[in-house]
């Protein structure tokens, strides 16, 4: 235990850890607003998050044709580049996101089948995925170029406001204002809450339930992909696997928060972004997982539907 | 619903009724022959007829103990969980780590042999499944799913922190069992490890059905269909989920001894997240809650890696096509539980 790192490190802590739980939960939205809706867990969302910083790698090597040694790149060049290979992402992670409906809800939904038989399939398309990107990549970890100069804003009380850091932190943040707007105000919006209230009403209300949920796993995935694109940018590198953690914790984020709720996607995300930078400075990186579920533990014990919470009659299976 | 559902025809239903027309001589008879056949499965090998059965690269009859045996074994264990009482449980792993590792300290550390530290093995992951249980079984659905989770990666990540587990490495060079009977347990006889975990298959098969026409399988099936009833009509849910954690618990920690004393090195590895789930899915696949089906989906699906493992590195990506496929096909498993018990289930929709 080293208190003084307390001292000398909180404020570039915090803001590591605010940029870090961000992208969380921007992931940690594929899950809960599934959740919301089919009261599911989308096990293959961290699958998505991970073909997301694939397509954004591959964008930047492949398409654009930029070399590991490329010198980093200015003004509109940059901006162009940087937009193409988000919204490349998003798309393709929203694309995926709607394929995993598809192939591992649809059917089951439809003959009405337990949720555990859900969750395996989803399972299922986690595992080809993440197998079929290990042959393709050969298991091995791929780096991407610097394009973007990490330059710093300036330094307040030893934090860094670094150009990447600042992205991770007003991207989320934006992406949030704009979907908490859209599901509040936009018809297909409301739909997704109405769904996610009671099927059989929506239903009765005329609302299409398979276009609801398409849009949901839609939405999900486009979330999702901006994160993936923000992870390479900030990290540089990926490997086939690199969901599996990623996933967990942003898993971890929504059921803090409360799980089927925006907001508490949001405010798990940065919860748990900051538990692991603070415990990884404190007792050391090694036991910063443990921190985070012992976190989870003792929130969930006190608040057993997660900080938010959602109503009770929601928490049933 | 209406009485007249669709009558399908179902080989788990057309089997029971098979066997309720027997008298005990022909049950006793068939379940002798049919323990004998399975107990014969490691030379099935060697004989020509069978010996399409034999895997590449493990040799057949280490295969039938790990994986198949094992799994057979953990999913049963965590059928009582899952299956029984509903609790969907993603750290399974961990009380399999325990067991190993109890196993492995005590046999280098102090010299213990398998036998001895089979018991402490059980003991202490019933005691780890009392201390996970009791703050998490309070909670509903996925945060106990997340919370579970949570604790299989707890255990790993201790493992590898550990001086006394060894960290990464693990714990190298533990004994085999000392004979029983008279039969030798190294590298020579792994026919001999199968017939250990047969023998605890059975004893965990002859003790999850004495449970389900007792009290606490009334209990648990009343869990699992509505807690907030079962409450209601006086069963003390949280003792009973307790209970069969536990002995979840219990079944996970006697594999994970008899694993580590066959395959001499462990380390933290072995004791990932895939372990979870791959054991949740043998249970889902195989027919949740049908101890048969649990039995036929954990032989199938530990099996099947290591029979195509000739097509090396994309038998993972079969695995997971096999999941997806089965599930959409037969989304209640292989060999489903009782028709009774699915009315039920959908009846209250």
């Amino acid at each position: 235990m080293n208190l003084s790192v307390i001292g000398s490190q909180f404020w570039s802590l915090l803001l590591q850890g605010l940029a870090l739980g961000l992208i969380y939960a921007l992931i940690s939205l594929g899950y809960t607003m599934v959740y919301g809706v089919l009261r599911l867990i989308n096990f293959a969302n961290s699958e998505v998050f991970m073909l997301g910083t694939f397509t954004t790698l591959y964008m930047q090597t492949k398409v654009f044709g930029f070399a590991l040694t490329t010198p980093t790149i200015h003004g509109a060049k940059l901006i162009f580049v940087l937009i193409s290979s988000l919204l490349a992402s998003m798309l393709v992670c929203a694309v995926l996101a709607m394929l995993v409906e598809v192939v591992a809800y649809r059917r089951l939904r439809a003959k009405g089948a337990s949720r555990l038989a859900s969750l395996i399939s989803a399972i299922g398309v986690s595992i080809v995925l993440l197998e079929a990107m290990g042959i393709v990549t050969g298991g091995r970890p791929k780096t991407a170029p610097r394009l973007l100069e990490k330059w710093s804003f300036g330094e307040i009380a030893g934090a860094n406001f670094r150009i990447d850091t600042v992205l991770t932190i007003v991207a989320p943040v934006v992406i949030f204002i704009i979907l908490e707007r859209f599901v509040t105000k936009s018809r297909l919006g409301k739909s997704i809450r109405a769904v996610s209230m009671s099927e059989e009403n929506s239903k009765l209300m005329g609302i299409n339930i398979n276009k609801v949920i398409t849009a949901t796993f839609c939405i999900g995935g486009l979330t999702t992909g901006a994160a993936a694109f923000l992870y390479t940018t900030v990290y540089e590198n990926t490997v086939f696997n690199v969901g599996f953690n990623i996933g967990i914790a942003a898993f971890t984020a929504a059921v803090l928060g409360g799980i089927g709720n925006l907001r508490g996607a949001f405010y798990g995300g940065i919860a748990l972004g900051l538990v692991e930078q603070f415990a990884s400075a404190l007792i050391g990186s090694q036991w910063k997982s443990i921190t985070v579920f012992l976190v989870l533990v003792i929130i969930l014990l006190f608040k057993p539907s997660g900080l938010f919470g959602e109503a009770v009659q929601q928490t049933r299976t | 619903m209406t009485m007249e559902h669709k009558k399908t025809f179902n080989l788990r239903d057309r089997g029971a009724e098979v066997w309720a027309g027997w008298n005990r001589t022909t049950r006793s008879v068939f379940a002798v022959l049919l323990i004998g056949l399975v107990a014969l499965l490691p030379f099935a090998g060697n004989w020509t007829p069978t010996s399409f059965l034999n895997t590449p690269i493990t040799s057949y009859a280490n295969v039938l103990v790990y994986p198949v045996g094992m799994f057979a074994l953990m999913a049963l264990g965590l059928n009582i969980v899952v299956g029984k009482s509903g609790l969907l449980d993603l750290g399974y792993v961990a009380f399999f780590a325990i067991g190993a590792y109890t196993d492995a300290i005590l046999t280098t550390l102090f010299n213990w042999n398998t036998w001895e530290a089979l018991p402490v093995g059980i003991g202490l992951a019933m005691v780890s499944g009392v201390v996970l249980g009791l703050p998490a079984l309070r909670l509903r659905g996925d945060y106990l799913a997340i919370i579970t989770l949570g604790f299989g990666e707890i255990v790993r990540i201790v493992a590898l922190n550990l001086h006394i587990t060894g960290g990464p490495n693990g714990i190298p060079g533990i004994p085999n069992p000392p004979k029983v009977f008279g039969l030798v347990f190294d590298l020579e006889h792994p026919q001999n490890f199968f017939w250990i975990v047969l023998t605890l298959i059975l004893l965990v098969i002859w003790m999850v059905r004495r449970f389900t026409v007792r009290r606490p399988g009334r209990a648990w099936e009343a869990i699992r269909q509505d807690e907030d009833v079962a409450a209601l009509m006086g069963v003390n849910t949280l003792v009973y989920k307790l209970w069969s954690f536990v002995i979840g618990a219990a079944v996970g920690g006697a594999a994970g001894v008899i694993y580590a004393s066959k395959i001499i090195v462990i380390s933290p590895d072995m004791f990932n997240f895939d372990v979870s789930i791959l054991i949740l899915a043998c249970v889902v696949f195989g027919g949740i809650g049908n101890i048969w089906g649990v039995v036929v989906g954990a032989s199938i699906l530990a099996y099947l890696p290591e029979r195509i493992r000739f097509i090396a590195d994309a038998r993972q990506l079969v695995f997971g096509l096999v999941l997806i496929i089965m599930m959409n096909l037969r989304p209640d498993g292989l060999l489903p539980r009782k028709k009774r018990e699915n009315i039920a289930e959908k009846g209250g929709k």
